[in-house]
């Protein structure tokens, strides 16, 4: 049986207005979807929710707006469906900017920040270890648990936004110690180093292990220590993708995996997977469906949102580099990121080089001024698995260095495969 | 007869449409014709509309409570979701339905009948979360 407190019994009744009414009867039906025992407050929320799918999630938050609806605790926004400062130039449809902006507007009057980026995480201000937190979107959510050591249960677009209004949450899932224990343990220790230190190697690993354990909490032993946030990021974003994965450990990286033992805790591994060459190659082919012979028409990074270590690393990459005329070059990144990677001269380069910043949003989420698009080139698990679906395209997976060269080029061209190629 | 758990009650009947791998309805279904767009699903190319979704559970994104919801709203979606699993994106999209319009579908987790029943079975899904064989498909 779900206790109440006074608090959840006055949001309930009305008291704090229509809108954290109606908030907090969504929240208490998915305490019972949880089968949650108690409710415990949260510190902080990100919501997704403020993507257009349709007028359906316009008229949801429109009604929360209207009603009175005022986030209790600070909330950072997801993408949106557009980027809010060059849509125009874009050439997205004046019909549908304006729905995206409508919606935009709801949850901004409902008090959230305009952060508009899929990696909350690389703001300045993050989530403490051990805080609660009801964050939406897949790849965030997996990163504030896993890597930050935060907690938060996988929530879904309307309910991030009536946990925020409300403040409450049901305490279930993985806002619960005795949830965020290890399930699966993947090994790649095994594997050889040059993989383990390839960039690659995170995002088919990520998608591997989704794919396979789903909504359990896998638990990766052999990460190399030089394991990057990024790498993390992919990895996670990867998982999220193929699976329902909300948090994974990492031994010796992880916050909350110092050691093999902490990772599992009182639980002892239900499945042990010793993760071969062939399971990340199995990954490459499913997600890299790509025609040689085929023009790339379209490379697309920062899925999760390009970081600034990112900018840096794409920046000498570009040096002496001009994009094919035929090819719309996009990285995608949080107008914060821009603005560092601006101040660094790191988004002029991309200009320089015939490329294009998208901030706000992404490529699977809003028009392109090019499109239809044939071929994605992508160094992103994520774009790569939801591409076809969403963009209509195909896709090829590559290393950052591979999409460079492949935008130059205008078809797909890899340094050189290595071990992704069976022998 | 199975009888499931249910996470949102009503009530419903269709042909079944079974698959063992999850969906994730965001990037997987296209709300205005009900199409599965996830090329890396089996599903792919089928539609859910007025079927009886019967998968282990959903996966990936957490924009699929919204895109249920607008397949709620547009016509376009399943008639039901049986799920082996509690599954809190397909649960949620039609619990705001439900707090929208009125109007949603049954979401039952009946783990028996997620391991029983075959596409092109006709179910019907009861308020108690029974969920009958009406007919079986043909062999």
């Amino acid at each position: 049986m779900l206790r109440l407190t006074d608090v959840d019994r006055s949001l309930l009744g009305g008291e704090r207005g229509p809108a954290a009414a109606m908030a907090m009867r969504i929240v208490l039906r998915m305490a019972y979807v949880w089968r949650a025992l108690a409710m415990l407050d949260i510190t902080g929320a990100h919501i997704d929710g403020c993507l257009y799918h349709g007028d359906g999630g316009l008229e949801f938050a429109e009604r929360l707006a209207s009603s009175g609806g005022r986030v209790a605790v600070p909330a950072t926004l997801n993408i949106g469906s557009l980027d809010f400062l060059r849509w125009r130039a874009a050439g997205v449809p004046a019909a549908f900017a304006r729905k995206a902006r409508s919606l935009a507007d709801a949850y901004l009057r409902m008090g959230c920040r305009p952060t508009w980026t899929c990696a909350p995480y690389q703001d300045t201000e993050r989530p403490a270890f051990g805080a609660q937190i009801a964050w939406g979107e897949s790849n965030a959510i997996v990163f504030a648990n896993s890597v930050l050591g935060a907690r938060t249960n996988r929530y879904g677009d309307f309910l991030d936004i009536c946990a925020a209004i409300t403040g409450r949450v049901p305490a279930a899932g993985l806002h619960l110690e005795e949830n965020r224990r290890g399930e699966w343990l993947f090994r790649v220790d095994e594997l050889p180093a040059a993989v383990r230190e390839d960039e690659r190697f995170y995002p088919l690993l990520g998608y591997f292990f989704g794919m396979v354990c789903q909504e359990r909490v896998p638990v990766i032993d052999g990460l190399p220590p030089t394991a990057s946030e990024d790498d993390l990021k992919a990895l996670g974003a990867a998982a999220a993708s193929s699976g329902a994965v909300g948090l994974f450990h990492a031994v010796g990286i992880t916050p909350e995996a110092p050691t093999l033992s902490a990772a599992f805790g009182v639980r002892r591994p239900s499945r042990v997977v010793d993760v071969t060459l062939d399971d990340l190659r199995d990954a490459h082919r499913e997600l890299s469906r790509e025609d040689a012979e085929e023009p790339v028409d379209l490379v697309a990074l920062g899925s999760p949102h390009f970081s600034l270590a990112e900018f840096r690393r794409l920046k000498p990459l570009l040096d002496g580099v001009r994009v094919d005329a035929a090819v719309d070059f996009v990285v995608c990144t949080g107008r914060a990121t821009y603005e560092l990677a601006r101040t660094e001269g790191l988004a002029d380069a991309v200009e320089r080089a015939g490329g294009r910043i998208l901030t706000d949003t992404c490529v699977v989420n809003t028009p392109g001024p090019r499109g239809p698009y044939r071929l994605m080139m992508t160094n992103s698990a994520k774009f790569a698995h939801y591409g076809p679906g969403k963009v209509g395209c195909r896709v090829a997976l590559g290393s950052l260095a591979d999409c460079v060269r492949s935008a130059r080029a205008a078809r797909v061209v890899r340094e050189e495969d290595g071990w992704l190629v069976a022998r | 007869m199975w009888r499931g758990e249910v996470l949102v009650g009503g009530a419903a009947e269709g042909i079944a449409l079974v698959t063992s791998i999850p969906l994730s309805f965001w990037g997987g279904v296209e709300p205005l014709t009900g199409e599965v767009i996830d090329s890396h699903h089996p599903l792919c190319g089928e539609h859910v509309t007025g079927r009886v979704l019967v998968m282990p559970r959903g996966r990936g994104s957490s924009s699929s409570s919204s895109v249920l919801l607008e397949c709620i709203r547009l016509r376009t979606g399943p008639a039901a979701i049986l799920l082996a699993a509690a599954d809190e994106m397909l649960a949620l999209g039609a619990i705001v339905a439900d707090e929208l319009d009125g109007q949603t579908i049954p979401v039952v987790i009946v783990p028996e009948a997620v391991a029983t029943v075959r596409s092109g079975d006709r179910l019907r899904v009861g308020p108690e979360g029974d969920v009958h064989l009406v007919e079986a498909a043909s062999p």
